[in-house]
């Protein structure tokens, strides 16, 4: 069973969701696909075993062979490559490691080589009612632009046998896409306010063309007005949990530390929250 | 005129509530929302459309089943995973896995894929209470963000020159990714924003790496800085030993959320201290910028 753990607006608590449900469910991987930002290391604290690097396909022009025919820089949509006079320029950052200028062109002048764009780490993390629970995510580059090619990574860890959470980046685009994409469910995580509800239905908009089931966890359910409810009622759309703002919870969590370590409340209320998800997945 | 750009790394530190404030406090400014695929400055702003067009982000493929002979070439070409395949209806493309890279088109040996340009989102000039806002927003899954980001602010600039302002203010996207980048090349400024969780921490040093990277000139403000005195105290040693100057530490208060029920910036709404340190980091973030 596959979980998405998204949001929309950024800062709902995502993270801390997705970290506390894989502590609490049964053989559970956490898996961050926020690889812009991954942050659930810093909660699950897991030794990791494997470091594996993330790279891409870019194009290699052999000078011998090239005619600075421009077929190459014409096929490319994303711009990643010119042709100045003699000269082909790849702009790597810009590359999608697609492959049509390697098949465009007609010299077979343009092999390719690898660029390394963020790396994989897996590990185990020391679970609350289990041993232990399997932990990956994958970490880009700092000024590498592209992550989808780096999610797609983080998501070949997922073992069916498993109950897997992906903590997914925040947005309505690609990135968060393309973590959604294949999930047997999908739980939005929102603060009930102007900002967090404006997002919230954009979000709901991407699972709906997903055609992923989904419902809501409410965080800091205190903390604005009732719009939030309100919407799920007219949609009809399962609220799962609602979590209260505590100043102490927060306080945990600036330190990064686990709730359901801490609060014997919050264990129950997340073992509640794992048995509701997988009786929605099999509705 | 002068670009500033409020970042952040992890979402949910408070850009948008520290650009809203910034917006009304500034007396000379265009103001531009580059958080395209999650906009929410309009909620406080509250802008009157002037304007509006489709953001044609690129082109994507458009398959003619009619001329497709299911050689099955597309399929194993693209690197994307997204072509799908069912005995009913043949092939067909995902446009959620599409990367739009044309390579299926440039493959097809019947022609059936054809490029088309795509429309994927749509943009808008508009008046609010604080200046003229230039935002947009991208469809419901839609690529393209980092182009999107770029039109917002070149479409910024291009009023802020001709009518004579003098800063654009752009409210940035979290992460570090390819609207990240678009919201802060050749920007004079970067205001980020961050907050003294382990999380908040761990993100700001990224996007001051992605800053860095850029060789573009940073402040930091620290949100919610009473939730944990000893993580604010490691940000005041990371700017200390990173020259990056520390310009405000808002406390953490309810009545924030409140401003933004009632759709209004923190010092609209009367916010006390909150209200008082945003007021006092503007005057900084104005003698960074020699405004």
């Amino acid at each position: 069973m596959i979980i998405a753990i998204a949001s929309g607006k950024g800062g709902t608590g995502k993270t801390t969701i997705a970290t506390n449900l894989a502590l609490v469910a049964p053989a559970s991987q956490y898996l961050d696909c926020d690889v812009e930002e991954p942050n659930g290391h810093l909660f699950l604290k897991p030794t990791i075993s494997d470091k594996r690097d993330v790279t891409m396909p870019i194009p290699k022009i052999d000078d011998e062979l090239c005619t600075y025919c421009g077929e190459c820089a014409a096929a490319c949509e994303f711009n990643a490559l010119a042709v100045i006079g003699e000269k082909v320029m790849v702009f790597s950052e810009l590359c999608h490691g697609c492959g049509a200028c390697t098949f465009i062109c007609p010299e077979k002048a343009i092999s390719e080589t690898t660029k390394v764009i963020g790396y994989l780490e897996i590990g185990k993390a020391k679970a609350v009612l289990e041993d232990e629970l399997f932990f990956g995510h994958g970490v880009s580059n700092v000024g590498n632009p592209l992550s989808p090619p780096i999610i797609k990574k983080v998501k070949k860890l997922v073992n069916d046998d498993c109950f897997a959470i992906l903590d997914a980046p925040p947005g309505t685009s690609c990135p968060m896409v393309q973590t959604l994409m294949g999930c047997d469910y999908c739980l939005f995580v929102t603060e009930p306010t102007p900002f967090g509800l404006n997002d919230l239905e954009l979000a709901v908009g991407v699972a709906r063309q997903l055609e992923i089931p989904y419902g809501i966890l409410i965080n800091r359910s205190d903390s604005g007005d009732s719009q939030v409810q309100e919407y799920c009622r007219r949609e009809a759309i399962p609220i799962l949990m609602e979590i209260p703002f505590d100043r102490d919870l927060a306080f945990a969590y600036s330190k990064g530390e686990a709730a359901v370590i801490h609060s014997q409340s919050l264990r129950e209320g997340f073992q509640k929250l794992y048995q509701k998800i997988v009786a929605e997945v099999g509705k | 005129m002068k670009e500033l750009t409020i970042i952040s790394g992890k979402g949910g530190t408070g850009k948008t509530t520290v650009t809203a404030a910034f917006a009304v406090l500034a007396k000379n400014a265009i103001l531009a929302d580059c958080d395209v695929d999650a906009a929410d400055l309009h909620l406080i702003l509250t802008p009157k459309e002037i304007s509006s067009a489709d953001f044609i982000g690129g082109r994507g493929p458009q398959l003619d089943s009619e001329k497709c002979t299911r050689c099955g070439e597309c399929q194993r070409l693209c690197r994307f995973d997204a072509i799908d395949f069912s005995e009913e209806s043949g092939y067909s493309i995902n446009e959620f896995a599409c990367d739009c890279c044309g390579l299926c088109a440039l493959a097809c040996p019947e022609e059936a894929i054809t490029m088309v340009d795509t429309i994927n989102g749509r943009w808008f000039i508009s008046e609010t209470r604080a200046g003229q806002m230039v935002h947009a927003r991208l469809g419901i899954g839609e690529d393209n963000s980092g182009k999107l980001v770029t039109l917002v602010r070149q479409q910024g600039k291009l009023i802020a020159k001709k009518e004579g302002f003098d800063l654009l203010i752009n409210d940035g996207p979290p992460g570090i990714g390819c609207p990240v980048t678009a919201a802060i090349t050749g920007v004079d400024l970067v205001l980020i924003v961050t907050e003294p969780t382990l999380s908040g921490m761990h993100d700001m040093e990224r996007v001051h790496g992605l800053c860095r990277h850029f060789d573009i000139p940073a402040l930091v403000c620290v949100n919610r800085f009473d939730l944990n005195l000893h993580n604010t105290q490691m940000i005041r040693n990371y700017c200390a030993e990173h020259n990056l100057p520390l310009v405000g530490e808002i406390p953490l208060d309810p009545i924030v959320n409140k401003a933004q029920v009632a759709r209004l910036s923190v010092v609209e709404y009367e916010c006390g201290l909150v209200s008082q340190v945003v007021r006092e980091m503007w005057t900084k973030v104005k003698k960074e910028l020699d405004l």
